[in-house]
């Protein structure tokens, strides 16, 4: 049965999809121009300024199978329709805190109800938080396709503006973050509670007796996609926990980025903007 | 017992909204909420560059998609004129007036270009898609420094060049106010029904001015006036922005007219960020000279306003406002100030709440500031020997402001300095106490005037019904402010009843031809005095039948209550529902209902002061407004609730013009700023919780019956600049600040340079 009905975006068909296997299927059938809509956050407003013209859209809300959050060893499975909100506010296992603090800065409420830890990472905003998270601390995203299932490490994932690994036809099914970071943090600064974030920054730092043994620092926000600091990576190394060793750290790391101008911050802002996060993530995740 | 219900809810009473029951039961009609059967939906098509000689319009695809009626262009409405300015000066070119849609050239992105006209929006929509307009590009004018000004104003009185030439302090600075708007959050809408029965044209969704609206549609589509009707609707925020006349206001009634069919349109919020007027975007090169003791000498200012595309909607009114205001409460012996209005291809300006004077105020107490440090003398102190003294009150200012002469009314500006600082005087202690705490937290002031009441009249018809209730039919627009209320209180406390038994429409062209609207601050003044006026002709009225009832001569009559008696004797009474019975019955002129006019040559100048605490993020670049006051002298609170209101909200915008707001364009003419992402309203999270009020009734206009000064914009006007002395003094920079708003990419570059 085919019904017309009259929407704010340019002309689009709408299927819905019974499990993964029939979205799987619907993908393979309806060709590149279609789009998979989970939680629609950013598809849809794009949709809406006609700046996103999918000639079809696979609606995942029946996918039920895709939403858990599951202890596997060390590590966490998260199916990729999980909204934010539910990670925001589930008991998660020792060492993922982060997480469901790092939720908290995703838009506001009815946007975190709605929003998709899967349809973020497929989305690929460099500010996104999850985005950050994933390179931060390798993530592991797990893909299904025509030729079956594939798990591509985060680090390989994000390619560059709103480009990803995903090809055509595939779904990201599950991100798994491996092992726990019990000392890490995310922040992140927009001038408006909820917007984008100008810069985002994670840090998860492994620490023995006052001193800074490993870091690893990821930020969005500061080129195409989001990236892992090796440069902060290496300045916190053997660092001293204090807030001054962390911001020379900062500062040092942040010296040879080049990030991206637009309407809201240069590129000098947007360093100093780094620096004075990473600082503060690294204090909130240290203490 | 007596109950004197006037005064229990009339003027002065904190009585509830009567707007708010229907507003917050989702009751309230908007434009978008009318629905006419058999509605051809309108899409604009808009200009996608800044400025371009259209070669070719082909709407042949449009036209043939299923569902589209018809596509109107610039060859359609060219005989219908351009749009006009509301209050002319006379020295506009004709030149730099809007057409309703081009005929051969765009000069702003978004500018209409085409009207398609379908069943459904969403087909309109699609098929303007479809509409091929050839553009040939022509070089885009971005920066208003770089072109010839369209007009010029210069206004000034007194030796400038000695002054400044024998001064012991001469101040300057170069200060930009950003681009920013008033951004109503119910975008635009309007439906049009031509009733080829009677040959009437009904309108929902006008707004603010509808009588000017129907005047200008009537000339433009050759239709008498009285056959024009704009019904009175609910609106989601004004702010200058909304209602004025535009391109879309013509093109629908034109479409509903010839068509013969309802036509309906509603913008959407991208069209609405580049279609509704912007404002505000100002440099000023500002000078003060001053005696050895900080006493002005003289105030100068070269200003150059960028006012997009066209002169729209309001020519050079929000120029002149700029100047005119400028000087404020100040006795300042010599001043001289010029601006240049240029056109540029961006969005025509118009007003926006606090038009001129957002501008002026920042410009010039931020100067202030950095005068008074550069002096040596306290920022407070400054003002304080420069203000005009309550004995040189009323002060004439050597010219005149919008067609009037500019006589500063009732006030004690020293004196309200003094309340404001008192009142904000821990918080001094609160800033010091953060910075030793390491924190980066500044204190700041502004002084402002503003003006309101702009005659030159408004007038009310108040009738008095056999049931005892009232309706008011005023020629105010109700914008969302509270005007139904201050108007009911108004017309209850002169006939003695609750205000819940007085009905005011607002807007409505048919109750009230005569209505000149709402704005620049003037409905609750100039509005109120007509509906007291007309309200007192028809308790005259009610008087005299009352006395031929009773036997009695009108004078012995007291009105208590709604019931006219004479004192003394219980029985020999009457109620007004009783008295508008009699009225029906009367032979000649039936009916207890009187309409009058209020007519006023002078505006009336509330004034006030903003104080900001703040606190600054070094880091980030974040200012948090932490405490926030308003001082403002209002001559007569109608509602303090409503007033309180006004002032919130005023601070709320003015927060986002100082630190938010930004209507950014690429270097081809490209607006950036289209989406609710990239302009930065402020929103709860971003406007100080503790905003307090410190509402005055000191110094009652001596100009209307009521006392009352205007109330709508005093707590926008000194924002801009109390923020940016609150930032100044937190980052402790000596010099100036440069301009608004004041980004956090903008403040980290600051906080840097003076490490």
């Amino acid at each position: 049965m085919v019904y017309h009905i009259l929407v704010k975006p340019a002309s689009y068909e709408y299927h819905r999809a019974h499990d993964l296997e029939h979205a799987l299927e619907l993908l393979g059938e309806l060709g590149e121009d279609a789009k998979p809509l989970a939680g629609g956050q950013s598809l849809v407003p794009m949709m809406n300024f006609r700046l996103a013209r999918p000639s079809a859209l696979i609606d995942l809300a029946r996918l039920d199978e895709l939403r858990y959050l599951r202890p596997v060893g060390d590590g966490l499975r998260i199916g990729a329709l999980t909204t934010h909100r539910t990670v925001e506010t589930a008991t998660l296992p020792g060492g993922f805190g982060v997480l469901s603090r790092a939720a908290r800065w995703i838009g506001h409420y009815p946007i975190r109800s709605r929003g998709t830890i899967g349809g973020s990472l497929a989305h690929g905003d460099a500010t996104a938080e999850w985005c950050v998270l994933a390179v931060l601390l390798d993530a592991r995203i797990v893909l299904r396709g025509p030729r079956g299932q594939r798990t591509v490490p985060a680090a390989e994932f994000f390619h560059g503006f709103l480009s990803t690994a995903a090809e055509p036809g595939e779904l990201i099914t599950e991100v798994v973050f491996p092992s726990p970071a019990p000392r890490a943090a995310l922040t992140e600064f927009a001038q408006r509670q909820g917007d984008f974030g100008l810069v985002v920054v994670a840090v998860a730092l492994e620490t023995e007796g006052g001193h800074c043994r490993a870091a690893r620092v990821a930020a969005g926000g500061v080129g195409s996609a989001a990236q892992r600091l090796p440069a902060v990576e290496q300045a916190l190394a053997g660092a001293e926990l204090t807030e001054r060793a962390f911001a020379e750290a900062a500062r040092a790391g942040v010296a040879e980025l080049e990030p991206p101008e637009d309407i809201h911050a240069s590129a000098g802002y947007r360093r100093t903007l780094t620096a004075t996060l990473l600082r503060r993530a690294c204090l909130e995740a240290g203490a | 017992m007596t109950v004197l219900a006037g005064r229990q809810t009339g003027v002065g009473a904190r009585v509830g909204r009567h707007e708010d029951t229907r507003l917050l039961t989702g009751r309230g009609r908007f434009a978008d909420d009318v629905r006419r059967a058999g509605a051809l939906h309108v899409r604009m098509v808009r200009a996608p560059v800044a400025h371009a000689r259209i070669e070719a319009i082909d709407a042949r695809e449009a036209l043939g998609t299923p569902g589209v009626h018809t596509v109107l262009t610039g060859a359609d409405c060219a005989e219908l004129g351009p749009i006009p300015i509301r209050l002319p000066r006379g020295d506009e070119p004709a030149s730099a007036l809007q057409p309703v849609l081009p005929a051969d050239s765009v000069r702003y992105v978004g500018q209409p270009v085409a009207a398609v006209v379908a069943e459904d929006a969403y087909t309109a929509e699609d098929a303007a898609e479809l509409v091929r307009v050839e553009y040939a590009e022509l070089p885009a004018v971005l920066d208003a420094r770089e072109c010839a000004p369209v007009g010029t104003i210069e206004i000034g009185y007194g030796g400038v060049d000695a002054a400044f030439a024998g001064a012991a302090h001469v101040v300057r600075a170069r200060l930009e106010v950003g681009r920013h708007a008033a951004v109503p959050l119910e975008p635009r809408g309007l439906t049009a029904e031509y009733e080829a029965g009677t040959g009437k044209l009904e309108i929902w969704g006008a707004t603010k001015v509808p009588v000017f609206n129907r005047g200008v549609l009537a000339r433009m589509l050759g239709l008498p006036e009285e056959r024009i009707h704009l019904h009175a609707m609910d609106t989601g925020g004004g702010f200058g922005a909304r209602g004025e006349f535009y391109p879309e206001d013509a093109i629908v009634a034109l479409l509903a007219t010839r068509l013969r069919a309802p036509v309906t349109w509603t913008e959407d919020r991208a069209e609405n960020l580049v279609a509704l007027n912007h404002s505000r975007q100002q440099e000023h090169r500002i000078a003060a000279a001053f005696d050895a003791e900080g006493v002005l000498l003289a105030l100068t200012d070269e200003v150059c306003h960028d006012n997009g595309a066209y002169l729209r909607t309001h020519g050079f009114m929000v120029p002149e406002l700029t100047v005119t205001m400028l000087p404020g409460p100040y006795r300042i012996p010599a001043f001289h100030a010029r601006i240049a209005v240029a056109l540029t291809n961006k969005t025509p300006c118009g007003t926006y709440r606090g038009p001129g004077r957002y501008e002026g105020t920042f410009a010039r107490e931020h100067l202030f500031d950095v005068a008074a440090d550069r002096i040596g003398i306290d920022r407070a102190e400054l003002r304080r020997r420069n203000l005009l003294r309550a004995g040189e009150i009323p002060h004439r200012r050597p010219y005149s402001a919008l067609n009037t002469e500019m006589v500063l009314d009732a006030g004690d500006y020293p004196g309200l300095l003094e309340n404001a600082l008192a009142h904000t005087e821990p918080w001094q202690a609160e800033r010091d106490r953060l910075r030793a705490e390491g924190r980066v937290s500044g204190y700041g002031f502004a002084y402002f005037l503003e003006k309101s009441g702009l005659g030159p009249h408004e007038t009310a018809d108040v009738l008095l019904h056999p049931s005892g209730r009232v309706t008011v039919h005023s020629g105010a627009t109700s914008l969302g402010q509270g005007v139904e209320t201050v108007l009911a209180q108004i017309a209850a406390e002169r006939l003695s009843l609750p205000d819940t038994a007085v009905t005011v429409i607002n807007g409505d062209t048919d109750l009230q031809p005569f209505g000149l609207g709402s704005w620049a601050s003037r409905s609750t003044v100039v509005a109120g005095s007509a509906v007291r006026l007309a309200a007192d002709a028809v308790a005259a009225k009610a008087r005299g039948i009352a006395a031929t009832l009773l036997g009695c001569a009108p004078e012995e009559l007291l009105l208590e209550a709604g019931t006219l008696a004479v004192p003394g004797f219980p029985e020999r009474s009457v109620t007004l529902a009783d008295v508008a019975a009699e009225a029906g019955r009367d032979a000649i002129e039936p009916g207890l209902a009187a309409r009058r006019r209020f007519t006023v040559d002078h505006m009336t100048y509330p004034y006030g002061m903003h104080v900001a605490l703040v606190e600054v993020d070094t880091g980030t670049g974040a200012v948090r407004v932490l405490r926030y006051l308003v001082a403002y002298e209002v001559g007569r609170a109608i509602n303090p609730d409503l007033v309180e209101g006004q002032l919130l909200g005023g601070v709320a915008q003015g927060i986002g013009g100082a630190l938010y707001e930004q209507f950014h364009y690429d270097e081809a003419g490209q607006p950036q700023a289209t989406t609710f992402m990239d302009y930065l309203l402020p929103t709860a999270e971003e406007v100080p919780d503790r905003v307090q009020t410190l509402i005055t009734e000191d110094a009652p206009s001596p100009d209307n019956p009521l006392g009352a000064k205007g109330a709508g914009e005093g707590g926008i006007t000194a924002a801009g600049g109390a923020i940016a002395n609150a930032v100044r003094d937190a980052l402790g920079v000596p010099e100036d600040l440069g301009g608004l708003p004041l980004t956090p990419a903008r403040i980290v570059e600051l906080a840097d340079a003076h490490r």
